[in-house]
């Protein structure tokens, strides 16, 4: 297990290092001069500029930029924010508790909905349950989370007064925003949990259990559940990263404090060194994740630690 | 012997084609799924191209004393802010929706098809060099490596749509690299290169046919994810700007007049469900059709 745990870490170095390399080449990828975009909505001077280049060390070499990018990262420092002239990871860090608090609470919805859903429609398989509940889940993947924020906000807040409309902190805050980013999620866990479920019960030891006379009930929640939700167990490390990056329309749409709506204010306020910083802690979150899933999955499925 | 030959190789192609289409023919007709997410999509693509029919009103001209009416017989889903016509305004955003989608998949699908079958056939080195890349562009979730490359390019439809389209690249090379690995064992693909096929050739014209079903069904399904992103990204400021009629831009815009004129903001929405919904059914039902092993 542990030679499987450092082959998994190792393989992760170089992935780290792509995405410091990626996140660092944005800089040199916008077409023009970066620092004139990015003060393109102030007033400034030829000496602002070249005191702008300067703080931001642009006039080195690729590399020596690159080294001292990854060396501060390294000391979390991710640079200065243009706009409110703070450090970035201080204003990273000061918001992204609600970003994780949010995404957990998406995933824990719609893992659980999204298993029940794929669970009866298997067991039900080919009838109306099965196959209302798998239209209902093609209907959840091609809802658009922000919409049903919207529509939820119209119902719940603005029509029966139920829950704020706006802002973070606490649970109700917290309610409909999880709902809006986990619906389709669910359906997509739904639909893969039906899958599994149905190619388990067709497996020669459901069949020998069912032989042996034992229950439904039994065959299925004793022998069939637990491995139909092993492969369900992979897609969650894709789930969480897609639910992480959901944010940044759900909290745009609740206004609600997170990582997301901070990396879209800094795009649209061309603060670079922000939507760095961000679009950074964003990729090695989901790298992390997918990290553990992989271990996760290799204590639950001993196969995959001897592939 | 080549003149003798000719004629008979052009009817057997034609023949061979045929009989796919044939044994494909019934099983496409016999899936609702597929049939009725066909119509949707037709149905849109119509829409999106007799539009000035469809809806005759201007979707951009204001009517300030025509604002915030509720859905009416002449308006049937009511006005904005600006007194601009909602039913207009998503009619014409159909057309705007659909090529966005499209195009974008094109550019990921052409370009990671591409880089898939240099991958996959070439093997080693170069395999290694651009499956490390396309591992670091997949740490990436979801919406943001699109947003990346819109804060590098500058908020616009042009740049959404490149930017949604590169951010679909790694997916169809892993995919493609994939099917070629396997494919490339097969015996024509040794056949031809001992006759002397040049490579590009081999890949295109031998290869390509062979692996075409899983990038169609890829790319059918990624269309529906491409308009939810594309949408998303113009919702929060981030794609076309006032005062293009696009659905996620339309949903921003009717936001702060939830309370009084909730029409603004729904109709976009079932808009853009309604159209993900026809492709994602069209999806699945051509992945039943043309490879029922990938069902889930």
């Amino acid at each position: 297990m542990i030679r499987y745990i450092s082959a998994r870490l190792l393989a992760t170095v170089p992935v780290v290092f792509g995405v410091t390399i990626a996140v660092f080449s944005m800089l040199y990828l916008i077409p023009g001069d970066p620092v004139k975009m990015m003060l393109s909505e102030f007033q400034t001077s030829p000496e602002q500029i070249a005191r702008m280049r300067a703080q931001l060390h642009l006039n080195d070499p690729f590399f020596v930029q690159y080294g001292r990018f990854v060396w501060n990262g390294l000391h979390g420092n991710l640079g200065t924010s243009i706009r409110d002239d703070r450090p970035v990871t201080q204003e990273i860090f000061e918001v992204l508790p609600q970003t994780v608090q949010l995404a957990v609470a998406a995933l824990a919805l719609s893992s659980l909905l999204g298993m029940a859903l794929g669970i009866l429609a298997a067991l039900r398989q080919n009838s109306w349950v099965d196959i209302g509940a798998m239209t209902l889940a093609t209907l959840g993947i091609s809802m658009p989370s922000f919409w049903l924020g919207l529509i939820l906000i119209l119902i719940f807040s603005l029509r029966l007064e139920l829950l704020p409309a706006a802002g973070g902190g606490d649970l109700p805050h917290l309610i409909m925003p999880a709902v809006a980013l986990g619906l389709g999620a669910a359906a997509i866990i739904a639909r893969l949990t039906r899958s599994s479920m149905l190619d388990i019960l067709r497996t020669e030891f459901v069949t020998t259990a069912r032989a042996k006379g034992l229950t439904g009930r039994t065959v299925v929640l004793r022998h069939a559940l637990l491995n139909a939700l092993i492969p369900t167990i992979t897609i969650f490390g894709l789930q969480f990263g897609t639910l992480l990056t959901g944010t940044v329309f759900i909290e745009t749409v609740f206004g609600r404090p997170g990582l997301g709506r901070l990396a879209i204010q800094a795009i649209l306020n061309k603060d670079f060194p922000l939507v760095q910083g961000s679009v950074l802690i964003f990729a090695l979150g989901y790298v992390v994740v997918n990290l553990l899933v992989d271990i996760v999955y290799a204590v639950v499925d001993p196969r995959i630690r001897y592939q | 012997m080549a003149e003798t030959l000719a004629p008979r190789a052009a009817p057997a192609a034609g023949a061979r084609a045929r009989t796919r289409w044939q044994m494909l023919a019934p099983r496409i007709r016999r899936h609702k799924g597929l049939m009725v997410g066909l119509a949707i999509v037709v149905l849109l693509v119509v829409i999106a191209v007799f539009r000035d029919y469809v809806a005759p009103q201007n979707p951009i001209k204001i009517d300030v004393t025509a604002a915030l009416q509720g859905p009416e017989p002449g308006h049937w889903f009511g006005t904005d802010q600006y007194g601009r016509d909602v039913f207009s305004r998503v009619v014409h955003g159909a057309s705007i929706s659909l090529t966005v989608g499209a195009i974008a998949v094109v550019i990921a699908a052409t370009v990671g098809t591409a880089v898939g079958l240099v991958a996959g056939y070439y093997g080693r080195g170069v395999d290694a060099l651009i499956m490390r890349i396309i591992d670091v562009l997949l740490a990436f979730p979801g919406i943001l490596l699109a947003l990346g490359i819109v804060s590098v390019l500058g908020p616009s439809l042009q740049n959404l749509m490149i930017a949604v389209g590169i951010s679909g690249i790694p997916f169809y090379a892993r995919l493609v690299r994939g099917t070629v690995l396997v494919a490339k064992e097969q015996l024509y693909v040794e056949a031809a290169r001992v006759i002397g096929v040049p490579i590009p050739v081999l890949l295109v014209r031998h290869l390509l046919p062979n692996i075409v079903a899983p990038i169609i069904i890829a790319a059918t399904l990624g269309m529906g994810i491409t308009i939810l992103q594309a949408a998303g990204l113009s919702f929060v400021g981030l794609g076309s700007q006032p005062p293009t009629p696009e659905w996620g831009r339309m949903l921003t815009e009717g936001r702060d007049y939830l309370r009084d004129a909730w029409w603004i903001s729904t109709f976009p929405g079932i808009a853009i469900m309604i159209t993900v919904f026809g492709v994602n059914l069209l999806g699945d039902g051509l992945r039943d059709v043309l490879d029922p092993r990938l069902r889930i």
